[in-house]
């Protein structure tokens, strides 16, 4: 109960920095994706399901203030979370190159979908120029940002789960 | 004891396999219902704009602040500078002032004998402030604070200034999403106000860097149009009300099929430092019918 407050309170926060403040911070037009920063974290640090949940609400904000259509964002978000849950299983708390290689290519995965679903089907085939000013700039802002939000999403988790294991012990 | 029986008191968890499954077709069913409909908008948006646009309205107006007062420190040289630019050229101006205003007189007396309304400055308008923007880098949509509560609907048309900014998209009881012109998936029908050429003004990611937006499809056979010219949105168009400004042709080619021309305007909104923006609680359908 205690996990789904906080990583709600985490999605909210998340959300609402990003369509302001760092609007305010950007660099050249160009915003961090937090969203994808929390919803790989939380994958690879919890597992699939807690991916794929947590990816799922963060798009299902992002459709419903800024999509077209209801869903896509959430399927999107949500496959990104389902994936870096797979790395679960080779993921340690004092490594960081793993955490960073994944953010780096969830969100590259996450700029290539957007290209080839809302672009390339209304014939905008120019992919260099997408690439180069909206893909690589955002990665790039995003890997910034991850190394001050990263240590953060891991000290919360780390809270989480010894409060979990303190109230586990408590019944045992 | 086999693995597949299930131990008495043990919970009942679904593997995340399925989870993804399940979530997968609820998600690939809403995007269809909501490409044809609009079943859900109307639930979850209210309950989102209570929850969220509150927070959205705070937070924007701190990151506001902020911004403004970094830029003001960045700006007060160039400013300096400029003011004296400035003061040189009021004095050129109220020379044309009186020139013009003369022109003036002219014009109201041949508006009276015409019967011609000044275009949008009868229009009723609401003032809506910019709370959120986009939160990816692919489009440029932006939600304002004022919603169906305050008589914003679907459709009506968002100005700043005097030019067009874009249009509601959609709304909840104190939000609305603007969609605005230099998105790129927005079209607005338009024609040249010198010669009333009709063309199609399009968004595009590309030119967003260069501060330009194209423009398509302009069938100009006099071949009377230059650059400079203004462009304002048609009275063709089923979405914008007809003569507001949208920008000036800034570059102009003949395409490849030597009929329609194409190229790009400077939009009148300056688009990067928008804050403020006028909504036209008019909408173009139903105009006809008053």
């Amino acid at each position: 109960m205690k996990r789904i407050t906080v990583v709600g309170l985490l999605i909210f926060i998340c959300f609402l920095l990003q369509s302001t403040v760092f609007h305010s911070l950007s660099f050249g037009g160009i915003v961090p994706n937090l969203m994808i920063i929390l919803t790989a974290s939380f994958g690879f640090m919890r597992g699939e399901k807690s991916g794929l949940l947590i990816g799922f609400f963060s798009g299902l904000f992002i459709d419903i203030f800024f999509g077209d259509v209801l869903g896509f964002y959430a399927l999107v978000y949500m496959y990104i979370g389902y994936t870096n849950g797979k790395f679960n299983r080779i993921f340690y708390p004092e490594d960081v190159k793993l955490p960073m290689a994944l953010i780096i290519v969830s969100d590259l995965f996450y700029g290539l979908i957007c290209y080839v679903l809302l672009f390339l089907m209304r014939t905008k085939f120019n992919i260099g120029y997408y690439f180069t000013h909206i893909i690589l700039p955002e990665i790039v802002y995003t890997t910034f940002i991850t190394i001050v939000l990263y240590p953060a999403v891991l000290w919360i988790n780390k809270r989480l789960e010894d409060s979990e294991q303190r109230s586990a012990k408590k019944f045992v | 004891m086999s693995p597949i029986v299930k131990r008495k008191g043990e919970k009942f968890t679904l593997p995340s396999k399925y989870l993804l499954f399940i979530l997968t077709i609820i998600c690939a069913g809403s995007i269809i219902l909501t490409f044809n409909t609009n079943i859900f908008s109307g639930v979850l948006n209210t309950a989102v704009g209570y929850v969220v646009v509150p927070f959205q309205k705070g937070i924007s107006s701190v990151g506001g602040w902020l911004s403004n007062r970094s830029e003001e420190l960045v700006q007060i040289r160039s400013l300096l500078a400029e003011n004296e630019k400035l003061k040189a050229q009021i004095d050129e101006l109220t020379i044309e002032n009186t020139i013009l205003q003369q022109d003036r007189y002219e014009l109201t007396n041949l508006r009276e004998l015409y019967q011609l309304d000044s275009q949008y400055e009868g229009y009723e308008k609401i003032g809506a402030r910019i709370i959120a923007k986009d939160s990816g880098n692919w489009f440029h949509s932006f939600v304002i604070d004022k919603g169906e509560e305050d008589g914003v609907a679907v459709d009506m048309n968002v100005i700043a200034g005097s030019g067009l900014v874009g249009r509601i998209t959609d709304t909840g009881p104190n939000w609305a999403k603007v969609t605005s012109i230099i998105a790129d998936n927005s079209n607005v029908s338009g024609k040249v106000l010198a010669t009333s050429d009709y063309l199609l003004v399009t968004g595009d990611l590309e030119l967003y860097g260069s501060g330009v937006i194209r423009f398509e499809k302009l069938v100009d056979s006099a071949d009377k149009v230059v650059e400079g010219d203004k462009i304002v949105t048609s009275n063709i168009s089923d979405k914008y009300l007809p003569n507001i400004l949208i920008g000036y042709i800034s570059t102009l080619n003949v395409d490849a099929n030597n009929i329609t021309k194409s190229g790009q305007l400077t939009p009148a909104v300056d688009f990067e430092h928008l804050e403020e923006v006028l909504v036209i609680l008019q909408l173009k359908q139903s105009m006809e019918e008053k």
